[in-house]
Parts: structure tokens; C-alpha cells; sequence
């Protein structure tokens, strides 16, 4: 990534917040944001890249968007523009958000709404993923699951995973203080019964293990794309 | 066929594709998505060895030898499907058509199966035509992407009303197997592109079908499992699953194929190199030497065995095409019954 030196540093910042969400990682990790400058004046550049040609148009929108209202919100930051590179729909991305046009509008006769329900899927499914890093951990320590079904937040300890979950759920309006259990369904905020738990921790495995995969194929193919000296293989 | 410390593995390449993306047959104006649609595919091919990556220009357009070498002489499948892609906005005489694949085929009589395709939104010419193909070609399956551009169009769902005509037309002519590719531009473009339920439901409605899903839903694996479980006639296809991670990330590949045991189980796994994005030959020969680790990360997933490797790289496929295994090939006679056995479905 190519950026002008200090000035940045509160951009990137800004970058960071911004998530893929489809993979739940911010954009700047996942090698998406390409350069980022900002003129003495206050003018701010972002150029972002995706793994491919044809990446889901849908999710890169979020990703312009929401990196153009992060930078927007920059203090010092006069204008921003937030380009999509090298994707089939840059051209309805870019000039949809620099137009604050908004999705439907942006892809005219293309989509029938705006993507709120499609950020919420996936908030869902970034909740489950989190529910396994969480109890894996707790189960590492020899919980079992009914001593996971009945757990609250408030008494599991502290860690990035838990804090990461808990951001996730309050975003999505699920209970996320210390009272709330830690095993809820992800469309209802309802308690896991008894039965379900088994269902509920394989699925929230699956889950974990499907957006981890996705991330490292996203990875991978951004470095062939743009040629960029690969992490070792794990 | 594939030997191994004694053992002999019957290969049936489930999902493979004899494509011509060069410039020659990109479509005028539509440059852009032709040149950017090979190299997406190209960037996947980054995810195997690096001994085995092909210069874009050999990856565009490679000869019928190279792919009668690449495939069987060195990459040890006994019949291979072909998975026609038509993509006609894009590639004047398509990517890979039947006819293509068939034109090629034929000089090899008892290498390939040839499925074909249709697409719902094509109305009335478009049963003609996959009626004209299955008599011609002798289909069994076809391959559905649902994310195809057609004429303004940016794809279309399997619970579409023409889809369901265009189902029931298909099982009519004999079709059994029905390969569902998942791709990301379909319409509405404000719902999720690579959303199963449209398979769970026409599964569920077309019981006499079997829905082979392709890359096994990726990037929704999370709910192509969960749909699989819950559908006798949903199958795995392992297409990327096997090219993508095995030799890029050894680890998920473990954890994605430990699921896929625990959720689908290995009756219902399908082979599938997916060439040429990645040759059979590294793919066959690292899955038999394939364990799952023995750490405690992996405990609770099911194991595979031999009789499971030699299902998932063959005969499951054979049953669904019903292709004739040889009898050293064949699982021995007493083995542990499967949970659900595969079969064509009458």
C-alpha cells in the first residue's frame, strides 16, 4: 500500500473500523485498501482492491461506503473520495457513493433495496462465528455445554474474542451487557434450549470455519492478483 | 485409475472444463468481463503448487492433448464430466459448450460424460435446445450458474417459476443430476448472490433429483451444510475445495473437510479438479496420502478412510452417472453399509 507518511495515520485509523462484511475483518488487514492520501489541505484519496474482477458488487458497495463516511469523519479531512479499483461495477460504486446515491439508486433496476437485511445476515452469522472462538476457549477450560448454555457474558473472562462478540451483538440489538447469556439465537436474541445446543455450537463451528476459509481464499488470490510477496502458507 | 500402497482408487473427475477464453473469442465490448472472468479463474490456480501454475496466455486457450495428458495420462482419471459454461455475453462461441467438450470428446470414446445445460430465462428455444442436446449428447446432468448474464439480466434463482418448468422438462428427458454453481452477480443485487435456499427448496420439490452443489457452496459452506444435512438428494461437490485449500491452507482444509464429514458425510462427496483451474494429477495424489491431524483441534471430527477417499474420488460419482467401476476398484464386498447410499434415483 502506498500512503504519504504521518498525515495518514488518522485515515487509516478511520480504514480500520471498516469491515468486509461478508469476512468480518477490517479492510485494512485483509490488504484491501491500496493507498491513502491526504493533501495539506484536507483533501482525502482511498483506493480500494478486492481479490477479484467479480467480487460480489453488494458487499463492495458497504465497503466504499463505509469507508468514505470513516474518512469523512475524519477531523481535518475537507473532502474524501473513496475509489474502487480494477471491479466490473466501479464505475455505479464510486460515483453511487461519491453521489451519496445510495445502493437501489447506484444499481438502477439492479436491486429492489437497500442492503441493511444483507448487512444484518451477515452481523448474524460474524455473531455465531464469534459464539465458537468464545466457547472454544471455554471449553478448552473444561466447560460443558450446559454450563455454556447457562453462562452469562458477565461471567466469562475478559479477551479480545469475547469483547469482539459482544460489539457484534450490540450492533445487531442483541443483549450484550454482563446479565445476557452467552448462547442466544443470532435472529431473536432467544435463549438456547437444552436440546439445541449441540445444533447450535456445531453450527456456530461451521460458521467460524467457513468465513476463516473464505478470508484465506480472499487472501490468497488478492496476492496473485496483485502480485504481493505472500505470507507463508499455513 | 490411481494405485497406492496396493489400493486402487477408480477416478471420476466430477467437474472439469475444456474452455477457449482467449482473445479471439472474447465478444466486442465485452472485452472487459471476458478478460476479467479468466483471470479470477487464474488467481485460483495461484492457490495450487506453484510447480503446477500455467502462464495466462497456455491458461486461455490449451489443446486437446494438453488436457488428454494433464487429465488422464498423468493425472489418473478414468472418466471425466464435462461442465459446459456458456457465458455467450461474453465469449463469442462461449466459454465451454457442449458441443465444444462433445467435438472433443468423441475421439475418445468412453472418457467423458457430457452434460449440458440450460437456462430458464432462454423460455421456449431453450427447452428446444436442451431437448436437441440430451438426444444428441446423451446428457444426464447438467450444470446451472445461476449468475450468468443474459440479456440484461444479471442471473436468476432455481425457485424462479421458469426454472421449475425448465426442471421439470429435464427430469423428463432423463436427467438425473443437477450441478448448481453459485456465482455472484445475480439479481436482486441487494440480496445475498450465494444464497443456497433456492437449492433447498427445488430439492425438496424434486425429490427425483439429485442438486450436486458445486464448490460446496463457497463462500456459504456454513449454509450449505446445514441445507445438505437436512436434503437426502444434496451432495458435495468438492470442486475448490480441494484445489483451493489442500495445497494453500492445510489446515482449513482440514477443518472445511471435517465438517463436511460430520455434515454431509462421505457417501455424498463428489471429486471434482475443476481443470483446468488446477490440474488432477497434485490433487488425486495428495488426497489418498490426505490424514486428518491428530490434534485435539480436529478430535471430534469424523475420520476418513480409504473406502471413504475411494467414494469421494469415484465411485460415488459413478453411481450418480452409472459408470461402470472395474471390479478391483470396487469396494469389497461387506463392507461397513453406508449411512445413505448413493445411487441414481428412479
Amino acid at each position: 500500500m502506498t500512503s504519504t507518511a504521518a498525515s495518514t495515520t488518522p485515515l487509516l485509523a478511520a480504514l480500520d473500523t471498516v469491515r468486509d462484511p461478508e469476512l468480518d475483518e477490517p479492510i485494512t488487514s485483509l490488504g484491501f485498501v491500496a493507498a491513502c492520501t491526504v493533501s495539506p489541505g484536507g483533501d482525502a484519496e482511498v483506493r480500494l482492491r478486492l481479490p477479484t474482477y467479480f467480487c460480489a458488487p453488494n458487499f463492495a458497495y458497504l465497503m466504499v461506503a463505509d469507508a468514505y463516511d470513516a474518512v469523512t469523519a475524519v477531523p481535518g479531512v475537507r473532502t474524501a473520495r473513496v475509489l474502487l479499483e480494477d471491479h466490473f461495477a466501479a464505475d455505479a460504486i464510486n460515483g453511487g457513493v461519491a453521489a451519496q446515491a445510495g445502493f437501489a439508486q447506484s444499481f438502477d433496476g439492479e436491486a429492489v433495496g437497500e442492503l441493511h437485511d444483507l448487512r444484518r445476515d451477515f452481523l448474524r452469522k460474524a455473531v455465531l462465528a464469534g459464539t465458537d472462538q468464545v466457547c472454544r476457549a471455554l471449553q478448552a477450560d473444561g466447560a460443558d455445554q450446559e454450563r455454556l448454555r447457562t453462562l452469562t457474558l458477565g461471567e466469562v473472562p475478559p479477551s479480545a474474542a469475547l469483547e469482539r462478540l459482544r460489539q457484534r451483538r450490540a450492533e445487531l440489538g442483541l443483549p450484550a451487557g454482563d446479565d445476557a447469556l452467552l448462547l442466544v439465537d443470532p435472529a431473536t436474541g432467544a435463549p438456547v434450549g437444552a436440546d439445541a445446543v449441540p445444533v447450535h455450537l456445531r453450527r456456530a463451528r461451521v460458521t467460524a470455519i467457513s468465513l476463516a476459509a473464505n478470508g484465506s481464499i480472499c487472501r490468497g488470490m488478492l496476492r496473485h492478483r496483485y502480485d504481493i510477496p505472500g505470507e507463508e502458507y499455513e | 485409475m490411481y494405485e497406492k500402497d496396493g489400493e486402487k482408487y477408480f477416478v471420476v473427475d466430477s467437474h472439469m472444463h475444456y474452455w477457449n477464453a482467449a482473445p479471439d473469442n472474447w465478444v466486442p465490448g465485452a472485452e472487459q468481463y471476458a478478460k476479467g472472468w479468466i483471470e479470477c479463474f487464474h488467481a485460483y490456480q495461484g492457490l495450487g503448487p506453484p510447480e503446477t501454475h500455467w502462464s495466462i496466455e497456455h491458461f486461455e486457450k490449451y489443446s486437446e492433448d494438453d488436457l488428454m495428458k494433464d487429465v488422464f495420462e498423468d493425472g489418473h482419471v478414468d472418466v471425466a464430466v464435462f461442465q459446459p459454461t456458456y457465458l455467450k455475453e461474453w465469449y463469442k462461441e462461449g466459454f465451454n459448450t457442449t458441443e465444444r467438450n462433445a467435438l472433443m470428446g468423441e475421439k475418445h470414446p468412453g472418457k467423458f460424460v457430457y452434460n449440458t445445460r440450460f437456462d430458464p430465462r432462454d423460455g421456449d428455444a431453450g427447452l428446444e435446445e436442451l431437448k436437441r442436446n440430451v438426444e444428441r449428447f446423451g446428457s444426464k446432468g447438467v450444470k446451472l450458474y445461476t449468475a450468468e448474464w443474459n440479456a440484461g439480466s444479471r442471473g436468476y434463482k432455481l425457485t424462479d417459476p421458469a426454472a421449475y418448468r425448465f426442471l421439470e422438462a429435464a427430469q423428463d428427458l432423463g436427467i438425473k443430476n443437477i450441478h448448481v454453481h453459485k456465482g455472484p452477480t445475480i439479481w436482486p443485487l441487494d440480496k445475498d448472490a450465494f444464497d443456497v435456499s433456492d437449492v433447498d427448496h427445488a430439492a425438496t420439490d424434486f425429490p427425483g433429483l439429485n442438486f450436486i452443489v458445486e464448490h460446496v457452496g463457497l463462500p456459504r459452506i456454513e449454509d450449505f451444510c446445514f441445507m445438505a444435512t437436512q436434503e437426502p438428494n444434496v451432495y458435495a461437490g468438492l470442486a475448490v475445495v480441494i484445489g483451493g485449500l489442500m495445497h494453500a491452507r492445510p489446515r482449513f482444509f482440514a477443518k472445511v473437510m471435517g465438517e463436511l464429514l460430520f455434515w454431509v458425510g462421505e457417501d455424498k462427496m463428489t471429486f471434482g479438479s475443476d481443470y483446468a483451474i488446477w490440474e488432477p494429477k497434485w490433487q488425486v495424489e495428495g488426497f489418498v496420502d490426505w490424514e486428518m491431524p491428530e490434534t485435539e483441534e480436529f478430535s471430534d471430527y469424523p475420520r476418513l478412510g480409504t473406502a471413504g477417499k475411494k467414494k469421494i474420488l469415484g465411485l460415488n460419482a459413478a453411481k450418480l452417472y452409472g459408470i461402470e467401476v472395474p471390479a478391483e476398484c470396487q469396494l469389497p464386498a461387506g463392507a461397513p453399509a453406508s449411512r445413505e447410499d448413493a445411487e441414481l434415483v428412479d
